[in-house]
């Protein structure tokens, strides 16, 4: 598609994944729940929530953890392949808050055929706090 | 830590290693496009057929956690959690092929480990779970290893 074509060869460890912005209306978490099939009231419904001694709604964990993917699929785009993603929820995130998705190359190297990163990625929220460490491996092509 | 004193009951220890029935969803374009729309990912692989089948992968594919929509069958009551509180802790996941619409993926989770931890909540247990994502094909599409916090 129209994204130029990252390659193996032009990143370098220290290399920054391309920041991914998002802020998450309360629709769009009635929209994950039913996308996922994960109802649980805390994240739609305020009284169930304060109930629960949150402050309110609170993101679904996993939508962070669809945020973290597309800050990889994004970046690497179609041609890379995510191979891992993992993340920890750290801390709570909350709607109508501007949260960033974004990441650093911790490791290049090569196995067999593959050339591959390590990333170190995390959410973060508008406080400057890592609500949502992770960790990412890709699979890049190689220039000719 | 000694055994006695531990607050895993004896039944959730026994049940490691306990697999659910598997469950088989059929991939429907619908769905992943609804997915792709509730995280607010616009890649066009996920819901324009045109340039996905343009791109390498000659055709539509799910973005990568959209397997949380693929929600495996229930453990044994032995293998649960005897407390009431729980927390998802986060998620490990790998990869190793793409999933299409019409594909058939049959899903199984198994207690993979429970283990015991003091935390800011008091005692708590740690369960893992792992759950396989299996193609038609027999291929093993993809695996996500879950940590639940119980306490």
């Amino acid at each position: 598609m129209s994204k130029e074509t990252l390659y193996w060869d032009d990143i370098e460890e220290a290399s920054e994944v391309t920041p991914l912005p998002k802020n998450a209306s309360s629709q769009l978490l009635v929209k994950y729940a039913g996308a996922s099939g994960d109802f649980y009231q805390i994240h739609y419904d305020v009284e169930f929530a304060k109930n629960n001694n949150l402050p309110g709604i609170i993101i679904h964990g996993a939508l962070k953890n669809a945020w973290l993917g597309q800050l990889m699929t994004d970046w690497i785009g179609e041609t890379g392949m995510l191979r891992k993603l993992s993340c920890q929820y750290r801390a709570m995130d909350v709607p109508n808050e501007d949260l960033v998705c974004k990441g650093i190359v911790t490791k290049k190297y090569k196995d067999g055929d593959h050339h591959l990163l390590d990333c170190d990625i995390w959410l973060e929220n508008s406080k400057g706090d890592k609500t949502t460490p992770g960790t990412a491996t890709v699979e890049l092509p190689i220039r000719d | 830590m000694p055994e006695e004193n531990t607050i895993i009951p004896e039944s959730l220890r026994n049940a490691i290693g306990v697999e659910s029935d598997p469950i088989t969803y059929e991939i429907e374009k619908g769905h992943i496009a609804r997915f792709a729309e509730a995280i607010g990912d616009e890649n066009p692989l996920y819901s324009d057929e045109i340039k996905a089948r343009n791109s390498k992968y000659g055709g539509i594919i799910a973005p990568p956690t959209f397997y949380r929509a693929l929600r495996p069958g229930s453990l044994p009551e032995t293998a649960e959690s005897p407390f009431t509180r729980n927390l998802d802790a986060g998620s490990d996941w790998e990869y190793f092929e793409p999933i299409r619409p019409g594909d058939r993926i049959t899903v199984t989770i198994k207690l993979a480990d429970v283990v015991e931890r003091e935390g800011r909540l008091g005692k708590m247990i740690i369960i893992t779970r792992e759950t396989r994502y299996e193609n038609q094909l027999g291929q093993i599409v993809a695996t996500q290893k879950t940590n639940g916090i119980s306490y």
